[in-house]
This record gives C-alpha cells, sequence and structure tokens, in this order.
C-alpha cells in the first residue's frame, strides 16, 4: 500500500527531472533570500544560476549544524517570521540549540512526508497509534503526530514517560500501532512481562521506531516480546524532522523521499562524494522547504546507499540502517547529547578538574549514563557531605544541560584512562 | 508531454530566460506567473520557435524540438495564442479561423477543417454570430476566443497560452478561464498558460511555476502556490490575512 503511489513509483527520469527544476528553483531562492548562502556561496565562488545538472550539487559548499547554531534563532529562515508558524529546536553542542521554521506548506509536505512512511509500515486509518515521544521542541512527537492524523488514523498522543500508564492505555485503548524510540519500546516490553500480561492480548500490531540507531537483532526481539512487525525510520530536525526516509514492510533498508530531499553519501573525511553501497556520512539537501532550505546538510550519520530496487515497488532510493557517526555525538535515551556540552558544565563548576569520562551502557532497555569526573585533592577526601552536594550540583546542572538524567561519580585525579594526554571522553559500551 | 531542461535566451546581453527548467505533463494545466518582464513570454517564444535559445533543450513527447522552425513545431502539435492576441483585423473572424488550419490544409482535408470550424462555434457560440465581421470590430474578450479558436484549428495537443486575461474585464476573463477547462476536461487539451493574473491563472492550474528575472524561483502543485504567502504578497496583490480582520 502506497501513500502517494504515483509520486513514490516515479520513473528515474521524471523523478530527475523534478529533482533538477526543484533544486534550481530552491538555489534561485536562498540566494535571493538567505543572506548566510548568498555569503557562502559567494565565498565559495558558486553561481546558483551556472546550475544545471544534479552532478553540479558537488560544487556547492556544506551546510554544518554549527552553521546552524552560529545563526541562532531566525538567522537562516528563508521567509519572514510572521509566515512561520512552527517553531521546533534541537540540543545544540554548547548549549544553543538549533532552531528550525515551518510555514503553512511546510507543515504540510512534512506531515504528507510522514504519512508515507506511517502507509510504508504498515499503518492505515483503521489504526490506533499510540505515539510515545516527547511532545514539545523536539520534532519527534509532532512530527509523527501530523503524519498520522493526516493518515486518518486515531491517535493518541500520549508523549514519552510514565511506563504505567503507557501500558494501561495500550490496553484500554486497543493501541495498534507503537510509536517511539526502539529502547523504550523494550523498557515497555520488559514492564508488560513483568506485569504479567501477555502481549497476544494486546492488539499491537506495527511498531515505528526511530531516533537512535538499533540492531536486527533488536528488531527480531521487539517483533517476537511485541507481536508486532517493526519498522525503522529516519529523520532530523534540522533537515524536517521524522519523514526523511522510512523502512516499508520489507525491512531491508529505508526509502528516502527524493522527490523532497536530494541525498548523497560523501567520506566523512575528504568529502568526497561516495558511490552507491559505500558507507560514508549522509549529506542532504533540501527541494521544498519553504522557511528553513538546507543545501548539503552534514548529518554526521553514517549509511550507504542501496540502489538496487526494492520488491515493494517503490521507485525512491534506500539508505542502510544508519551505523554510527562521525563526529562526538552520542544518543542517550533517544536524546542527542555531545561530550562538549558535558565539558561546558563542568568548566563552570568550582571543585572540578577538566577531565571527564561519560560511560554509556544499555541496563536491561535503558541507556544509562555515568558521568566520571575527576576532582581536586584536597575535594576527594573532603567531608562526604560535600562530596555529595557537589556530584547533585554536577548532575542537576548537566540534567538541565542535556535534558537526560545521568549519574554522577567522583574519581581522584589523574585516574581516568589517559589516550595522547587528553582523557578518553566516550566509552560506549552499548552494542548496536 | 513537453520537458524543459536549462533553458536560456538573450536578448543581446540581457539573460531574459535563465536555466529554466520545467515540465508539463499531458492532460494538465500549468500556469507560469511573474511580473513584468519575468520572462514568460520569452520562454513560450522560445518553446514554440519564434526565437532561438542560446543553451538548454525542450523535449516534446521525447522528441528535441530546440532547434527546430516554428512551422514545424505547429505541425508535430503545438499551437501558441499569441499575446495581446493578434487577430487580423480586417480579416473576418471566419477568415481568421480557417487560417488557423493553414498548417493542415490540403485538397482532401477542406471538409474535415469545416467540421473542425463548426466544433469551435460549438465552443464559442459567439463567433458563430460574429463570423462574417471583420475580427478587428470584436471586443477584446470574443478576440481571446478567436485567438484561441484560430490556435485550435490546427488541432493540437498542447496549447501555449499567452496573457488570456490581458486588457479583459473580470466576467468575461472568468468565461474565457472557464473555456481553458473546459479544453483540457472536454477535448484532453494539455495547456501551458503564461499570467500576470496569478490567482486566476493558479485556481485552474495542477501545477505552477513562478518567474522572477528570467529564473524559476518557486514551483508546485497550484495550491500549494496559492497558499505561498510570498506568491500572495507579490501577485495576489495583498496580503490576505491581514486584510480578512476577524474579530
Amino acid at each position: 500500500m502506497y501513500w502517494e503511489q504515483d509520486k513514490e513509483t516515479m520513473n528515474r527520469e521524471d523523478l530527475e527531472q523534478l529533482q533538477l527544476e526543484r533544486l534550481q528553483a530552491t538555489l534561485s531562492r536562498v540566494y535571493r533570500n538567505v543572506p548566510f548562502y548568498r555569503k557562502k556561496f559567494d565565498e565559495a565562488g558558486v553561481d546558483p544560476d551556472g546550475f544545471r545538472s544534479l552532478g553540479d550539487i558537488s560544487k556547492l559548499p556544506f551546510t554544518t549544524k554549527d552553521d546552524l547554531r552560529n545563526s541562532y534563532p531566525y538567522g537562516m529562515f528563508a521567509v519572514p517570521l510572521r509566515e512561520v508558524v512552527r517553531i521546533h529546536a534541537s540540543s545544540g553542542t554548547t548549549g544553543t540549540p538549533t532552531v528550525v521554521g515551518y510555514t503553512k506548506n511546510d507543515i504540510k509536505t512534512w506531515s504528507n512526508l510522514v504519512s508515507r512512511i506511517l502507509t510504508a509500515g504498515g499503518i492505515t486509518k483503521d489504526d490506533v497509534i499510540q505515539i510515545a515521544f516527547g511532545y514539545g521542541l523536539f520534532t519527534g512527537g509532532f512530527g509523527h503526530h501530523y503524519g498520522a492524523e493526516r493518515v486518518g488514523a486515531s491517535v493518541i498522543p500520549i508523549s514519552s514517560g510514565n511506563t504505567a500508564r503507557q501500558i494501561k492505555i495500550m490496553q484500554d485503548f486497543k493501541t495498534t500501532a507503537l510509536i517511539c524510540t526502539p529502547s523504550y519500546a523494550l523498557l515497555l516490553a520488559d514492564a508488560i512481562a513483568e506485569a504479567g500480561i501477555n502481549a497476544n492480548s494486546l492488539s499491537l500490531r506495527y511498531g515505528l521506531f526511530g531516533a537512535e540507531p538499533w540492531s536486527e537483532a533488536m528488531r527480531t526481539e521487539l517483533q517476537d516480546r511485541l507481536k508486532i512487525i517493526a519498522t525503522d525510520n529516519y529523520g532530523l530536525s534540522e533537515v524536517i524532522g521524522p519523514g526523511v526516509s522510512g523502512e516499508c514492510l520489507e525491512r531491508h533498508g529505508l526509502h528516502i523521499s527524493e522527490d523532497h530531499f536530494l541525498v548523497e553519501v560523501v567520506d566523512p573525511v575528504t568529502l568526497e562524494v561516495l558511490a552507491p553501497g559505500e558507507t560514508g556520512e549522509l549529506v542532504i539537501t533540501s527541494l521544498t522547504k519553504e522557511a528553513c532550505p538546507v543545501i548539503r546538510f552534514r548529518t554526521r550519520d553514517l549509511t550507504s546507499l542501496i540502489p538496487a530496487p526494492c520488491p515493494c515497488g517503490r521507485k525512491f532510493i534506500r539508505m542502510s540502517r544508519v551505523t554510527g557517526r562521525s563526529d562526538d555525538m552520542l544518543i542517550i535515551k533517544g536524546v542527542n547529547v555531545f561530550p562538549s556540552q558535558i565539558e561546558a558544565v563542568l568548566f563552570a563548576i568550582e571543585g572540578t578538574e577538566p577531565h571527564y569520562q561519560i560511560v554509556v551502557e544499555r541496563k536491561g532497555a535503558l541507556d544509562v549514563a555515568t558521568v566520571l569526573v575527576e576532582v581536586s585533592e584536597a575535594m576527594f577526601f573532603d567531608e562526604m557531605k560535600k562530596q555529595n552536594e557537589l556530584m547533585a550540583l554536577i548532575r542537576k546542572s548537566l540534567a538541565d544541560e542535556l535534558g537526560i538524567s545521568v549519574n554522577v561519580k567522583l574519581v581522584e585525579k589523574k585516574t581516568l584512562e589517559r589516550v595522547e594526554g587528553k582523557a578518553k571522553r566516550v566509552i560506549d559500551r552499548r552494542e548496536i | 508531454m513537453l520537458v524543459v531542461k536549462n533553458l536560456d535566451v538573450y536578448y543581446g546581453k540581457i539573460n531574459a530566460v535563465c536555466r529554466v527548467s520545467l515540465h508539463v505533463r499531458a492532460g494538465e494545466i500549468v500556469s507560469l506567473i511573474g511580473g513584468n518582464g519575468a520572462g514568460k513570454t520569452t520562454l513560450l517564444n522560445a518553446i514554440s520557435g519564434l526565437i532561438r535559445t542560446a543553451g538548454g533543450s525542450i523535449l516534446y513527447d521525447g522528441l528535441d524540438i530546440t532547434k527546430k522552425d516554428p512551422d514545424r513545431i505547429v505541425k508535430m502539435g503545438i499551437s501558441h495564442v499569441p499575446e495581446g492576441r493578434l487577430v487580423f483585423k480586417p480579416m473576418s473572424t471566419e477568415d481568421n479561423l480557417l487560417l488557423g488550419s493553414f498548417s493542415r490544409y490540403s485538397w482532401g482535408r477542406s471538409r474535415e477543417i469545416n467540421e473542425d470550424r463548426e466544433q469551435i462555434y460549438t465552443i464559442f457560440p459567439i463567433l458563430k454570430e460574429r463570423r462574417h465581421q471583420p475580427a478587428g470590430t470584436l471586443s477584446g474578450g470574443e478576440q481571446q476566443m478567436l485567438a484561441i479558436g484560430r490556435a485550435l484549428m490546427a488541432k493540437p495537443k498542447l496549447l501555449l497560452l499567452d496573457e488570456p486575461s490581458m486588457g479583459l474585464g473580470p466576467v468575461i476573463i472568468k468565461e474565457i478561464f472557464r473555456h481553458i477547462i473546459e479544453l483540457r476536461d472536454r477535448y484532453g487539451l494539455t495547456v501551458l498558460l503564461v499570467e500576470q493574473n496569478a490567482r486566476n491563472a493558479l485556481r485552474i492550474a495542477d501545477s505552477g511555476y513562478v518567474l522572477e528575472t528570467g529564473r524559476v524561483v518557486l514551483q508546485g502543485a497550484a495550491d500549494d502556490l496559492l497558499a505561498n504567502k510570498d506568491v500572495q504578497r507579490a501577485y495576489l496583490g495583498r496580503d490576505l490575512d491581514t486584510e480578512m480582520d476577524v474579530q
């Protein structure tokens, strides 16, 4: 079942003509309306009028998350603020979030793209959908919600948290589809088992999971334990939110909505465009966004393109599941965390040394992060009371900054492993 | 049906049309809107072969017509209703129509051509009333219908319509646009419509392109363009939200 059959099965020639037209229009528009891009193009010596084939995209400069951060808040908007009907934000590397805006048309496009993915994952208007992504500035909650509503399904905007209530509603409201992070789904599976509920008694049929990488083994476990068909979907707020790509029921690669996004995979170091099949960093250019178009945005997500045709009949190219990052960003409990954020917090707190380590493990279903902080000798041998106060202060400051709670442990100076004089910042013991 | 890629047209040094890419699918009405001097008429003239292009390609049903002569292009099925109508004023209405079939004319064909002429009269009854009058005595709206009828006499599959609403009053404009829809729905015609009257042009279109100083700056489904605030402000004449002051 397709959401937009004529578009999802468009032949390659028509698709490329559409991509060319849309990219040319976007380039003319951003050059005219976004000072940031005008400057970037001029500095790179690129004339948007010279863009005549899709291959020319390799001549265009990249856009990075730093660029968005430096334009905080509205520096990259291509339309006046009064035409922006929605504003979302995601975490930044040093406390400055990246802000994205949407016009009415953008919201319509976004909803439509999510509807495509939901339909590819098996959803129809007869489904009862429980959206356990947080509703707020993050795009996960609202993004899935608008797409699900557009499909005509019955949407329960339950948001995240309160596991007991999630399960009760799942039973009482007869939820047929669950949308959340895969690790939260696993947590729910555990809680359901613990409560002695037989998963067969639930009405669940589908699960659409994303916002963090997850393995085939995890998919099998979720499918077996929740009695669902589980599909992966991918998106990022800088590009639009959820809806960039999603698996069909074949569950062998995520179809990218190529009529709205032009994708490339580049070598993260040389920035050379790689051939389909090679693993590299995903770079995305928006073709239809009005408020916040992006040109060659470096997602830092590592993946590869799968050019072979998919048995489902969709002609859009697929990407493999995201295998990792080309930067140091972590995803903990579905939230993006940069080690530099932790560094900034610790820097501001007296009594801590500039050496820390973040250890991330998976206990059961959930991620557990522990920040080990080196403290001065004086502090280490000081009263327990002072130590506890410091730990509490660090924990609260980190929670405020990162949006998730982490454990804190104080350690003696020079005890953290050093690599070439610098402490090894991240130890990720989770196996994805 | 029509695929234009990276079309460039120069008037001397002036780049009137700059790397314009667009496509028109069979059975659709596609509207090209933009202000004065945006390059819309130049673009249509390039498609029908009246002016030379400096670069890019025009494919019609897969065939490259970029460098073809205009009469060849008419015979292939593209008719152009020019800006300002350009009916032959001293000639009668009926003769203007017959002239439209010039490219098809041959001895054996006259009965067929007369039948087509009668069909034009069915679509535009007022033309039948005025069939013997000199075209110059017709009103603006009637001349527009005559110009369209003349183009239809060549039995086109694709109609290029340049600013049909120009100089006409709102009531007659409505009628003309109704006819354009009828041409698509009943006669299966594909239409590339150029207009400064963006509202009407987008209302009847399936998709649209917005041209500014020779470049496409926006494209998409006609409904989306109507809802786009830039288009509203620049081409629909007003900021509808501020004017519709709902208490």
